[in-house]
């Protein structure tokens, strides 16, 4: 398989901190709404929106919790493997907030079925947006979009998509293997 | 290790560390679960269990009948009072009668030791022991090594005694496999007379004075005195038990230490155990109980976790 940079850290950077300024944008002071990752990498992009917020906008209170979905994944029973579960932290009420779940790579839209199932576990929130570093495009296999995207991109069945959080903000970077 | 080296459930024997360090881990995950306001997931919406019972029980099938249910599977429950075994119906007739229905999990309490056993050799279906005469009761031991686990941190070199009446206690024999597979210390304090004969051989060193054996634990696992399984008198009466072998409040105080104080049910409270001390700030009873759900959500997903659609089809 060929490895190839889809993006580099600046390219990265960059994407997070327009996220950052997009979801500022919708939410305002961010007093009704909850950030959500996603277990098991949707909480690496969590944690680097988290430090823009506290870097350039320490004026904004940011509430957050991470989220695992494992039990509520339909696939159960259908891996060799088990299934393996990550915690769940949500703290907080959700009831009537403006939830976004944030993943790492939006691919067939499964695993946010699964996650927007097992959030209404812990009640009904107001409303549901998404953000994805990378939205694959043409593999959904449920009728599911991102509200916020870092990239788009093209690929096709056998393609791998990997994103690599390094400990420092330079070693980030998002690879393809085709 | 993300999957259980078992098939099915029979007793501690059969499991290893890294299967109680997965059940811990992914009980974790369920006891978060069964904090939230919807406690419910719909892993086994797919699955239909039959609890078998057929020996008395509340706690255990209770439990189990939750956590099931928690796990959104179809559950049908059966106890023998109400059923054709009286009629003289075979262990194995009956099972294989109810698979036929399309049953996927047996969860069976049955008087004899091996019935579990048993029944995981002659018919094809997940069997999970609920307690097999004097034999084991795994899910028992595996919430009580949770809950000790939970107050304690690792249980590596903690020091746990077992007090009562060991003879007949199938808790005692899967609390020992359990806590020797966590590298705890264990102790056993009985009469003699309910004492197994060889018992030292499985790693537990016995003292028969509670008194001592108080003072070196860290933690008491209290058994109930099994009247109903004794042919014979085991010891002069319960008053001159309850003197020697009760946990009493004057036994506690005299201690210079704070120990944690389990008893898997049912108590009988004057006799191993005084109610001021089931209900005293040491007695994490009450933790075990609701610590037995998610032990029992976590053993029936990852075993059910196991059982591949595409085998099945």
């Amino acid at each position: 398989m060929q490895k190839k940079v889809l993006l580099n850290a600046s390219q990265i950077d960059i994407i997070i901190n327009r996220l950052v300024c997009q979801l500022i944008e919708n939410h305002n002071d961010f007093s009704n709404t909850v950030l959500i990752g996603l277990q098991p990498r949707g909480i690496y992009l969590l944690d680097k929106l988290l430090n823009v917020f506290s870097q350039n906008h320490s004026d904004i209170e940011i509430t957050s919790g991470n989220l695992d979905y494992s039990f509520f994944r339909d696939d159960f029973r259908r891996n060799e493997k088990t299934i393996k579960v990550k915690p769940s932290n949500i703290d907080i009420s959700i009831e009537n907030k403006k939830l976004v779940l944030i993943d790492d790579v939006l691919f067939t839209g499964r695993s946010i079925r699964a996650a927007m199932s097992s959030i209404d576990s812990y009640g009904r929130p107001e409303s549901i947006e998404l953000m994805v570093l990378i939205d694959r495009r043409f593999k959904r296999e449920l009728p599911i979009e991102a509200n916020y995207f870092g990239a788009k991109i093209d690929t096709i069945d056998g393609d791998k998509v990997s994103v690599v959080w390094g400990n420092n903000k330079v070693d980030n970077v998002v690879y393809i293997e085709k | 290790m993300e999957q259980l080296s078992v098939d099915n459930l029979l007793g501690i024997k059969y499991i290893k560390r890294d299967d109680i360090d997965l059940i811990f881990n992914t009980a974790d995950h369920f006891k978060e679960v069964l904090n939230r306001p919807i406690k419910k997931v719909p892993s086994l919406r797919d699955i239909t269990i039959a609890n078998l019972f057929f020996e008395n029980s509340t706690r255990t099938k209770l439990s189990f009948e939750l956590a099931e249910k928690r796990l959104s599977a179809d559950v049908i429950n059966f106890s023998s009072s109400s059923s054709s075994i009286k009629k003289g119906e075979t262990l194995i007739d009956t099972v294989n009668n109810i698979l036929a229905m399309k049953v996927d999990i047996i969860v069976i309490r049955h008087p004899n030791p091996g019935a579990a056993l048993l029944l995981s050799k002659n018919v094809e279906s997940c069997i999970v022991n609920a307690g097999d005469g004097t034999n084991e009761h795994p899910s028992q031991a595996l919430l009580d090594a949770y809950s000790l686990k939970e107050k304690l941190g690792d249980l590596d070199g903690k020091k746990i005694l077992i007090l009562g009446d060991i003879l007949h206690s199938r808790v005692a024999l899967s609390n020992i496999y359990a806590l020797k597979l966590l590298n705890a210390k264990i102790k056993i304090c009985s009469p003699l007379s309910l004492v197994p004969k060889d018992i030292e051989s499985l790693g537990v060193s016995i003292e028969n004075n509670l008194d001592k054996a108080l003072s070196w634990c860290d933690a008491v696992n209290v058994l109930r005195v099994q009247h109903e399984r004794m042919e014979k008198s085991y010891f002069p009466n319960n008053r001159e038990y309850s003197l020697l072998y009760g946990l009493d409040k004057k036994r506690i105080n005299n201690l210079k230490k704070d120990i944690l104080i389990l008893h898997p049910g049912p108590i009988n409270r004057g006799v191993e155990i005084t109610s001021d001390i089931v209900e005293s700030k040491n007695s994490i009873i009450l933790d075990q109980v609701e610590n037995g759900v998610a032990i029992r959500m976590a053993i029936i997903y990852l075993l059910a976790s196991k059982m591949n659609i595409s085998k099945e089809s």
